[in-house]
């Protein structure tokens, strides 16, 4: 009646092997790397880069552990932190040779000493959380209504233009907070702007009102445009925060949205928020300029000679010198949008920039007088521009729908309108949530949590294994295998233990022994009523086991509300919470039963029972006992 | 070992009127302290800065108090925590100055009177993070109440559901006016840690009720508080044990887990002590007032007879 098929068994040595696998990588410790990775959006990090750096390291006679290309960066392993340091000086000496314009950042950083194999095995550490290992962490809220603002206004002029075009005479164009609204004479007129606009812009949706003898229609951006102009707006200004905060160097960075509005940072090992902050913050413009063409500035771009007064030199992405006049034309505030497109006639990859109204019109007249000449786009961060891209103008563009082609690829030019619109945040961002957290600290925060899991284990399993003796062992041993279980399903599923994640595992722990003493104290009544040992240890497991399906949904049903609803802390509590309550019911009720087979379910005639000391009493009183009545 | 050696079934539920006179007492006072003093919130509840800072040798917080007063604030809050060379400041919110730049500021203030202060920790949190963390577990105890209830209704019986989540409400409030009373900071590990209360004190109800569903179909001739009273009984050894189990958990907490965990751990030891009490008393004393009857738990079909119940299958 104790005996558990093969089939169960195999499943318990699978589980216990899974569990060792995973969670392993979390005792290897980590080791001091190095991290390359790119800082402008036009220089990508390949094969290519690697082999440079290993050549680059093979000559500086320093052996990397490890080398690898993941997730666009290249992680080099070290063993000492000596070498991690010579290591970062000749990596840094190949790939940047101008440190005043770096391509490249190369960071210090920690990478799990896991031997490959394991990770082949995707078998990786937990990612700690800030609270544990030190950090800056930001909450960023996107303000949706100067997103919307932006683009309503963008829109306005794009309506003043299309009937300027169509020779419609109104009274005005107007944004009126999020909506637009154009005034006309008479109801003919209004009925075909209403039209007009409904038919030329997907974006809207229109309708006529009278007011007391005028006509005005009212637009507004439908609910489905207004959806994507929100997640647009957050995307970009997420790809803007990556751009950014890659120059800072940080090894590891955290960048995700959260809800609708908001955007996460994480920023682990950086002690200086302030500097953190200057570079989040940071706006780059972008500037429209004429290219210089006189012979003067020609011999300055080949170097022979001192650029014109009233220039400037600068150079493009492929190092090319070009000497730009001084004079703005537009600045990025007039762009409303960049997308990289197709010629639909001649099959060229193309940048599609889209202009608000302002800067249509000047668009327009600078390039009706300057037909044949180059115009170049430079982008300026941190006060040094560059050129990103100086095509020649063929005809005069109007309507604010700009176009730039030339010998570009497909990539050059999804490349090239990223850096236009990466310059620039899509709506304003306000930090309203900030914490700092020393590495002292977050080592103190590790120690303090494992100290504590460790004292309670320990507490527990001596007080379990005196009090029922075989049966205390068989739920120490079960108790552990909970714990494994628990680390390897977190470190599986990648989750970011912090410090409510710990206190939740301690918690777990005490939770985990309920089912284990629920079963004991079961088994030792079934005993007590005169059951015989094996029908005891079955009955017991099958009783109990009642109480603690119905005991842990309720608990899960607690733990999924605070995942459901729950933000941050609650949220790192919630996940481990879940999960132990998951691993204990494997390994109480699954787990222990298998133990007690193999100990116990061979026995024919088994005579007694070690699970301490069954007292009966002596005497007929009826309740005591839950078999007299029966 | 053996530790309850209990003869006799505990007539719990002749006290159950009595204690919970005294349950009712203690929420009330509960309610009046949350109420009158209300809670100590945290700086992620009320927005404003939080900075825990190290010297190099014991601190003179009447002097740094007085360092941060001179820059021109007001309702400050500078205290010693873990030991005399650690100090938290707290500030509250400032129109116009986002909170980063408030400490900032401060950190240069105390970094001109001694250059040996390091930054342990900061927080600056905007108001609007903290109204959404008070929505939020608003709503998890709203969506944890209704679950239970639902969950316990389907399993047991609707009286059942309501028992616990009155004795459940009962621990989240007395926990809560623990922290009122003696103004201990709630934090969000807090906030965690009793809305985990909640989720341990509902398992020792369930235990409880399952015991009592099991002896309203074993014995027959028992009325409902007999039934009640033995199920509490021959649950008393496990309810110890565990409970004895996990306080040595939260206690490992509370002792080696610093001060991060410490409140945590408080909290989650007040919720340990009135969880059992009010699964014991309030859940089941509830339930019974409500008229739970063995009809409610016993599905009187063959199946579910007791094959060992001398009086089962008598049927004329």
């Amino acid at each position: 009646m104790n005996r558990y098929p093969v089939w169960k068994y195999a499943i318990i040595v699978i589980a216990l092997l899974v569990g060792v696998v995973y969670t392993l990588p979390n005792f290897y410790g980590e080791a001091p790397a190095v991290q390359v990775a790119s800082v402008k959006a036009t220089v990508t990090v390949d094969a290519a880069l690697q082999q440079r750096v290993e050549t680059a390291l093979a000559d500086a006679d320093v052996q990397p552990l490890s080398i690898a290309l993941e997730n666009g960066s290249i992680r080099a392993r070290f063993d000492k932190e000596d070498e991690q340091l010579k290591a970062k000086g000749v990596i840094e000496r190949v790939l940047i040779p101008d440190s005043s314009d770096p391509s490249y950042v190369v960071a210090l950083n920690l990478i799990s000493r896991s031997p490959a194999w394991l990770t082949a095995l995707h078998a990786k550490p937990m990612y700690l959380g800030l609270d544990l290992r030190g950090g800056v962490h930001f909450t960023l809220q996107v303000d949706m209504q100067a997103a919307l603002t932006k683009r309503t206004e963008a829109l306005t002029s794009d309506v003043r233009l299309a009937l300027r075009d169509k020779k419609i005479r109104h009274g005005g164009v107007n944004r009126e907070g999020q909506s637009l609204e154009v005034r006309l004479q008479d109801e003919a007129t209004a009925t075909t702007v209403r039209n007009l606009i409904v038919d030329t812009m997907p974006d809207l949706q229109a309708n006529v009102v009278s007011t007391g003898g005028a006509y005005v229609v009212r637009a507004n951006i439908k609910p489905e445009s207004l959806r994507s102009v929100q997640e647009q707006a957050l995307k970009q200004n997420i790809t803007t925060l990556h751009n950014r905060i890659n120059e800072l160097g940080v090894a590891e960075p955290v960048i995700q949205q959260q809800g609708a509005d908001r955007i996460v940072v994480q920023l682990p090992g950086v002690q200086d928020p302030a500097q953190a902050k200057d570079i989040l913050g940071r706006t780059a413009t972008l500037e429209v300029r004429m290219v210089d063409e006189s012979s003067d500035a020609r011999a300055a771009e080949i170097g022979s000679g001192p650029v014109p007064f009233g220039s400037e030199k600068y150079s493009d992405p492929h190092g090319q010198s070009i000497v730009v006049k001084k004079q703005v034309i537009l600045t990025g505030e007039n762009l409303n949008d960049a997308q990289p497109g197709f010629d639909s006639q001649t099959h060229e990859a193309t940048v599609n920039l889209t202009l608000d109204g302002k800067g249509a019109n000047i668009f327009k007249d600078v390039t009706r007088e300057n037909i044949g000449k180059r115009m170049a786009i430079l982008l300026f961060e941190k006060g040094k521009g560059q050129v990103v891209t100086a095509p020649v103008i063929r005809s005069e563009i109007g309507g604010g729908r700009v176009q730039i082609s030339g010998s570009m690829s497909t990539k050059e030019a999804s490349d090239t309108s990223l850096l236009l619109r990466a310059g620039s945040l899509a709506a304003p961002m306000e930090i309203i949530e900030e914490y700092t957290i020393g590495p002292s600290m977050g080592k103190e925060n590790v120690e303090a949590g494992i100290k504590s899991i460790v004292g309670g284990f320990i507490a527990i399993a001596v007080f379990m294994c005196i009090y029922y003796m075989i049966f205390g062992v068989v739920s120490t041993i079960a108790l552990g295998v909970n714990v494994l279980l628990l680390l390897a399903i977190l470190s599986m599923l990648q989750a970011t233990l912090t410090l409510p994640g710990i206190a939740a595992m301690a918690l777990a722990i005490g939770v985990a022994i309920d089912s284990n003493v629920l079963i004991n104290e079961r088994v030792r009544e079934e005993l007590r009523a005169g059951a015989s040992p094996q029908a005891a240890i079955h009955a017991g497991y099958e009783h109990a086991w009642h109480t603690i399906l119905d005991s842990n949904v309720t608990t899960l049903i607690v733990g999924l509300a605070l995942l459901a609803f729950g933000s941050g802390p609650v949220r790192g509590f919630a996940v481990v919470h879940c999960i132990g309550i998951l691993t204990s019911m494997f390994s109480a009720v699954f787990f222990s039963r298998g133990l007690v087979n193999l100990w116990y379910g061979r026995r024919k005639k088994l005579k007694s029972v070690s699970i301490g000391q069954v007292w009966k009493p002596e005497g007929e009183d009826v309740r005591s006992v839950a078999s007299a009545k029966r | 070992m053996e530790f309850f050696r209990i003869k006799k079934d505990i007539p719990f539920m002749k006290y159950a009127l009595v204690l919970n006179a005294i349950s009712v007492l203690t929420f009330v006072l509960a309610v009046f302290f949350l109420t009158t003093r209300g809670l100590h919130l945290s700086v992620e509840f009320t927005g404003g800065t939080v900075m825990q800072v190290a010297y190099e040798q014991p601190a003179d917080v009447g002097k740094i108090r007085e360092q941060v007063a001179s820059l021109g604030y007001q309702d400050i809050l500078v205290q010693n925590v873990g030991s005399a060379d650690r100090v938290m400041i707290r500030l509250p919110i400032e129109k116009g100055v986002t909170t980063a730049q408030q400490g900032e500021k401060v950190l240069g203030a105390l970094k001109a009177a001694d250059p040996g202060v390091t930054l342990l920790r900061s927080e600056f949190v905007g108001p609007s993070v903290g109204e959404e963390l008070v929505h939020g577990g608003l709503m998890a105890l709203g969506a944890v109440v209704l679950g239970i209830v639902l969950y316990l209704a389907i399993r047991f019986e609707w009286k059942f559901g309501v028992a616990a989540a009155v004795a459940n409400l009962h621990d989240v409030v007395i926990i809560l006016g623990f922290f009122a009373f003696f103004q201990w900071e709630f934090s969000l590990a807090v906030l965690a840690g009793v809305l985990a209360v909640l989720g341990y004190s509902v398992n020792e109800s369930v235990v409880i009720f399952d015991r009592i569903r099991e002896a309203f179909r074993k014995f027959r001739k028992l009325d409902t508080p007999e039934v009640i009273d033995h199920a509490i009984t021959s649950t008393m050894s496990r309810t110890i044990i565990t409970h004895a189990s996990t306080e040595a958990m939260v206690l490992s907490m509370f002792l080696f887990g610093g001060a991060s965990l410490h409140y945590f751990a408080l909290a989650l030891t007040i919720g340990i002590l009135f969880g059992i009490y009010s699964s014991v008393f309030v859940a089941a004393a509830i339930a019974m007032w409500l008229g739970v009857k063995r009809e409610d738990l016993v599905k009187v079909s063959q199946k579910d007879l007791d094959p060992n119940d001398p009086n089962a299958g008598a049927s004329v």
